[in-house]
């Protein structure tokens, strides 16, 4: 089992003596419930010696996986500090481009050619992201002589730009945004325009932005009334009464087609993925099918995505993008040419592996599947478990080591797509994505209430993540009913997210858990085992007295137990707590008057400090014996900081610049410095008006979250 | 505050199984002036009742405003509940001097409150000084009540805690209270290395008082209202024209980060309380028993996957021990023991399979791990104490050499780096060694080494066993000569690596990281019945 291989890393002054441990656990329960029903070839066959991967993280484990059911040898590419990442131990072979910058290493286009060329590779697969629509890359690719597993150059080509695609998608007769291209002139062209679109309409000022001159009508008055409004704000605000007229489309929902075509002019629509949940354009929860769809809407939009993609003559596996109004009116937004970041959901539904299909239709087969096969199948819904504190604007990234990680494959239905493990560290280079947490069930409620589950079940220790954002989407009533746009999140939060809201029954649960395990681990403290020179006189205690603090509120609450189930009050309400009370686990599933909940302990504390991980929330509770409680009253409040006079980094990073130095007065609101971090920039503004005392921080410098970067005074 | 009084009456009550409640706190609130009305029974509870109410309500208040608990409320926090046993309540100070005779100058039980009592059921004694009577300074009498409970505690075997809150020396008393504290230093000497011996300074402590906490194994502060300092701020003006405040001189930070006479330091009095209690979970009762053992949940042959990835490939790239000591130890739960000084050396408690370990280990991620003098010092001292009391010592080796430099050589690393060396090779308890990187030099030597009678020493696959870094052993083997950079490349295949000190038996196993827990378990039960002997002395002579 234990192999010795010595090697040599360029630049590491030492030699590595590497134990490989050749058992992987297995990092997928593929699909559960049903099984896959790719297309078939000829399994003697040959389709590709070695693919290359040219990717990291999940989208490369995902594709290994495929490659290796296929009995394609892999190879990886890495960057230095990726060298021990899972998909560098999942390949067969595995190539250092470059070091952890994504431009010196995973966009690397020269060292990935010259890796391709050393490792013999006759065919890559992109993943998404990184190279994926890179058409240098196909074009080097096809120079080469190795096979792209995407699409051909020109439909990238074609569909990367967005007015030629959009001129495209028209002649294709697919629905694009309608409005009128030209300026209006007066107030009954305006209203002409706006019936030749329909209703609802936008105008907006041509040097328009930030809401300015923006006015929506919805019948020939309005649009009257919104043409002089939008013209005399356009005149101040711009100095430039320009308008343009579009269709407004309200309350708009992000849906997307899968499609699937080869190189034989065959293709199919896989139906379509509901991704309205999002944040800063970035998706977060998707689901298949879309609640919102009937079978009509769905077929026009699946004809229309497949004739789109058969106007570009295109290959492979790619989606075309459509906004949805509240009538279910549809229209074209972009078409990506890649494999997608939620397409296991689509898997889960359809049945097909996209990744098999994808190498297939590359080595020039042709679909064996028709438009009739394709089934929806129950229903699927993928969680972007993110590295990121969901409290600060719905996700903030965050970085560290994780120092436990416990995916819950226990749950039935389970799908988590990943590339790290327990050990791995998230860094500020690359995407903070954890996993793609799939639930999959025969119908939305089954898959919901798994969803939930697995959420609860799912340990991640170490980074900041947002399972308590995703905890609190899948419950919440608007997204249950299917009541959901692209404006989900700030609706619905419109002050930000502060986790969930307790009601009372929940609260006493939450606390009898908390005094439950309080009187657990005390009981755990005064069992020792062997002989005693001086006896153990153990305390008899029947009740155990408690004070629990929750949110500034103090709770006096009774335990009693007869060995591991508790008899709580709270308040002078009665629970039942019953638990194996494993103390070690980081899960620990709790019986609380018959309803079964897994809480998860984040720490606890001699002090009689528990965070518990509640309903996807981590709540800090203090339980106190009643005396200590009763004490307390005394202890002195420590001064906190001010915080209006120290800035400190909201995320790790690098500071990208910074605008001011010691001595300088900033007023409130000013600009101080700016902090990069995985793709994202993020002003730092002063808090107050004052003069800046002092400046911890340079441009070019990386700081670690908390970090004090500007004093005022 | 009637709540806890109450309490503090019941406790008495239990213990003694009569008087009326309502009667006593009537009592409570007259102190007496005269016992001649009064028949003996009456004369005991009035005495008992003064007792608990230490120096008054009003004194009582003041503490509670300044954030403190008074002695008995700290007291009725550490101990379980109804088993603290009170000793001495009925003596009284014997100053005749500056009207101190006076009946309104005596406090039954004088300044501190002594006894014996079980923090989860084991046994352990107490003194908890009383800065409501007289500021909690010390009389004769206040000395020879804690006397009494140490000599009874090294006779039981059990520990000794000590909750320190006083002002000093009891001034009217002159050199009697100087005896007394140079009795109580006495017993801890004798009693160190017999019984563990706790201090928690909640209080001002200064002048001589500071030398027996100083004498105990683990001095613990709380934030922002104790003090240690041999000479407050003022008389630090006066001698040396330092303007310096109480805090900045003898606070909980100072002697945490700066000066290393504090072990660590608590938020407040609770936390403290509660703390000390966590803490004393992990003590043997004495140098009689073993490691104690508690109840364990989590795995032995847990596999920890994470270490396998924990060393960066690069040689030269920080991580941090504590991940390793957190996910390696039962329940991820570990008290660091100076977590504030000298930070480049981990040392601590912690449980393996439920049996109590003591835990040494390089730090990467600060001054690369290297042994300094506070390093030396603060390891040494720990060692020490698991040696005395049966704790099985895991030494976990990352360390590229001493520090060098003209601070460190005038300071005397010679001298403090040998404390760490005596420590490793004096202890005859269980010691495991794992290497995980770098073992330069000889603080290769030091660090618990095979050499040292360690019983079982591992390397995982990063180690690197070797008398310097290649770049160093290089530049003196091929002085002057061209090839240089292929010398350091053949240099670093030979030993940077696990295989010379493997082949040499110097290591015992080359291990899977991820096994690493799982071993240690194994290991430790093995060496449960260890039996190792230094030859007979008087006692060793540690270069102090």
């Amino acid at each position: 089992m234990v192999a010795m291989a010595a090697c040599r890393v360029p630049g590491v002054q030492r030699m590595i003596v590497m134990l490989k441990c050749t058992t992987l656990r297995p990092r997928y329960c593929f699909v559960t419930s049903r099984t896959l029903c790719s297309s078939k070839y000829e399994p003697n066959e040959k389709i590709f010696e070695k693919i290359l991967i040219a990717n990291r993280g999940e989208i490369a484990c995902r594709v290994i996986k495929t490659c290796k059911k296929m009995g394609i040898k892999t190879i990886a590419i890495h960057s230095d500090v990726d060298s021990s990442a899972i998909h560098v131990k999942m390949a067969d072979e595995a190539v250092c481009v470059g070091p952890a910058p994504t431009s010196k290493s995973y966009l690397n286009l020269n060292a990935i050619m010259e890796a391709i060329k050393k490792s013999g590779a006759q065919a890559v697969h992109p993943g998404y992201g990184f190279l994926s629509e890179n058409k240098e890359f196909a074009k080097s690719l096809a120079a080469a002589g190795v096979i792209f597993i995407g699409p051909d150059m020109h439909a990238i080509q074609a569909m990367g730009d967005k007015i030629e695609s959009k001129l495209l998608a028209k002649n294709a007769k697919v629905n694009t945004i309608p409005g009128f291209d030209g300026v209006v002139k007066d107030a009954d062209e305006a209203v002409r325009i706006a019936r030749g679109i329909g209703y609802p309409v936008m105008i907006k000022a041509s040097a328009g932005g930030g809401g300015k001159g923006m006015r929506i009508a919805w019948n020939d008055e309005e649009t009257r009334e919104g043409f002089r409004f939008s013209s005399q704000e356009a005149a101040s605000s711009f100095g430039d009464d320009r308008l343009l007229i579009e269709k407004f489309i309200d309350n708009p929902r992000h849906i997307e087609i899968q499609i699937l075509a080869d190189k034989h002019d065959n293709a199919l629509w896989l139906n379509e993925r509901e991704c309205s949940i999002q944040r800063r354009n970035q998706k977060v929860v998707e689901e298949a099918p879309s609640t919102f769809l009937d079978p009509e809407t769905r077929r026009a939009m699946g004809e229309q995505a497949v004739a789109l993609a058969k106007a570009v003559r295109y290959s492979s596996a790619g989606t075309v993008e459509f906004l949805v109004d509240s009538k279910k009116n549809f229209y074209f937004l972009e078409m990506n040419t890649r494999l997608q970041v939620e397409h296991p959901i689509t898997e889960c539904i359809t049945g097909l592996d996209l990744v098999q299909e994808m190498i297939l239709v590359a080595k020039g087969y042709p679909l064996s599947h028709k438009q009739a096969d394709i089934p929806i199948n129950g229903w699927a819904i993928e969680c972007r478990v993110y590295a990121e504190d969901p409290y600060k604007s719905f996700g903030l990234p965050s970085i560290g080591r994780l120092s436990q990680y416990q995916e819950p494959l226990h749950v039935p239905g389970v799908r988590v797509d990943s590339g790290i493990d327990e050990g791995s560290d998230i860094s500020i280079y690359y995407d903070p994505m954890i996993s793609k947490l799939v639930t999959y069930g025969s119908n939305r409620a089954e898959a919901l209430q798994r969803m939930e589950e697995a959420l609860d079940n799912y340990v991640i220790r170490g980074v900041t993540h947002n399972i308590p954002l995703l905890r609190e989407i899948i419950v919440n009533p608007r997204f249950v009913t299917g009541d959901i746009t692209t404006k989900f999140l700030p609706e619905v939060y419109p002050e930000g997210f502060k986790g969930h809201t307790l009601t009372d029954p929940e609260r006493r649960e939450l606390l009898a858990t908390a005094a439950s395990l309080h009187v657990a681990l005390q009981l755990r403290s005064q069992r020792y085992l062997g002989n005693q020179r001086v006896p153990i006189v153990k305390p008899t205690i029947k009740n155990w007295e408690l004070s629990a603090r929750l949110d500034g509120r103090d709770h006096s609450i009774i335990v009693s137990n007869i060995g591991s189930i508790f008899s709580v009050e709270v308040d002078g309400m009665k629970l039942n707590v019953a638990s194996e009370w494993n103390l070690a686990s980081p899960l620990l599933p709790v019986t609380v008057d018959g309803t079964l909940k897994t809480v998860q302990c984040f720490s606890q504390d001699a002090a009689g400090n528990l965070c518990i991980q509640f309903l996807g929330t981590v709540y800090k509770i203090r339980v106190l014996s009643k005396l200590a409680a009763e004490l307390s009253k005394y202890m002195l409040e420590k001064a906190v900081e001010d915080t209006s006079s120290i800035m400190r980094s909201p995320m790790p990073g690098t500071v990208v610049a910074v605008s001011v130095k010691s001595g300088d007065t900033v007023s409130e609101g000013q600009e101080i410095c700016v902090i990069e971090a995985m793709k994202m920039q993020n002003s730092m503004t002063a808090a107050k008006t004052a003069k800046v005392k002092s400046v911890h921080c340079t441009a070019g410098e990386t700081v670690g979250e908390g970090d004090v970067l500007v004093e005022l005074e | 505050m009637m709540a806890t009084t109450w309490r503090a009456l019941r406790l008495w009550r239990v213990m003694k199984g009569t008087g009326s409640c309502k009667q006593l706190l009537m009592w409570s609130t007259l102190r007496p002036t005269s016992f001649s009305s009064f028949t003996v029974e009456e004369r005991i509870e009035r005495k008992r009742s003064a007792a608990l109410l230490g120096g008054g309500q009003g004194r009582i208040d003041s503490q509670h405003k300044r954030g403190k608990l008074t002695a008995r409320e700290r007291v009725l926090l550490l101990l379980d509940s109804d088993s603290f046993m009170e000793y001495d309540m009925f003596v009284e100070h014997r100053c005749t001097d500056f009207g101190m005779n006076a009946d309104n100058n005596k406090y039954p039980g004088d300044s501190v409150v002594t006894g014996q009592g079980r923090i989860n059921g084991r046994l352990v004694y107490i003194f908890s000084q009383d800065f409501t009577v007289f500021g909690g300074s010390l009389s004769g009498a206040h000395a020879q009540k804690i006397c009494k409970i140490m000599n009874q505690a090294v006779m039981v075997g059990a520990p000794i805690i000590g909750l320190n809150d006083s002002g000093g020396a009891r001034i009217q008393e002159g050199v009697e209270s100087l005896a007394g504290y140079a009795d109580i230093f006495l017993r801890n000497v004798l009693a160190s290395g017999v019984v563990p011996q706790i201090s928690l300074i909640m209080g001002p402590c200064a002048g001589g008082a500071v030398y027996s906490p100083a004498l105990t194994d683990f001095t613990f502060m709380v934030k922002d209202t104790s003090y240690l300092f041999i000479t407050g701020p003022d008389v630090v003006k006066s001698v040396t024209n330092e303007d310096v405040s109480q805090e900045d001189l003898g606070g909980s930070k100072t002697h945490t980060a700066l000066s290393g006479v504090a072990h660590r330091a608590f938020e407040n009095d609770i936390d403290a309380l509660l703390n000390l209690r966590e803490f004393f979970s992990y003590l043997p009762l004495s140098n009689q028993d073993p490691a104690p053992i508690r109840e364990c949940y989590d795995p032995s042959d847990r596999m920890v996957p994470g270490l396998d990835t924990v060393v960066p490939v690069e040689s030269a790239k920080a991580y941090d021990m504590l991940d390793i000591v957190h996910s390696i130890v039962d329940e991820r739960e570990f008290f660091q023991i100076m977590p504030n000084y000298a930070k480049n050396i981990i040392v601590g408690f912690a449980r393996m399979n439920g049996r109590t370990i003591g835990i040494v280990g390089n730090q990467p991620k600060v001054a690369s791990g290297c042994l300094d003098i506070n390093s030396s010092v603060k390891g040494a001292r720990f060692v020490r104490f698991c040696d005395a009391f049966n704790i099985p010592i895991i030494t976990f080796v990352d360390v590229p050499g001493f520090l060098p430099g003209t601070a460190q050589e005038y300071g005397g690393i010679i001298r403090h780096g040998a404390k760490l060396l005596f420590a490793f090779a004096e202890a005859t308890v269980p010691k495991i060694t794992i290497i995980t990187r770098k073992a330069y030099g000889g603080a290769y030597d030091v660090m618990s080494s095979k050499h040292l009678r360690g019983d079982v020493n591992y390397a995982w696959p990063t180690a690197e066993v070797a008398v310097m870094g290649a770049k160093g052993a290089v530049q003196i083997i091929f002085r002057g000569e061209p090839n240089e950079v292929e010398a350091e490349v053949a240099y670093v295949e030979k030993f940077a690596n696990p295989f010379p000190a493997a082949m040499r038996g110097f290591v015992d196993d080359i291990i899977q990281p991820s096994t690493t827990r799982l071993r240690i378990c194994r290991d430790l039960d093995m060496l449960a019945s260890k039996k190792q002997n230094n030859p007979l002395k008087k006692h060793a002579n540690i270069p102090l």
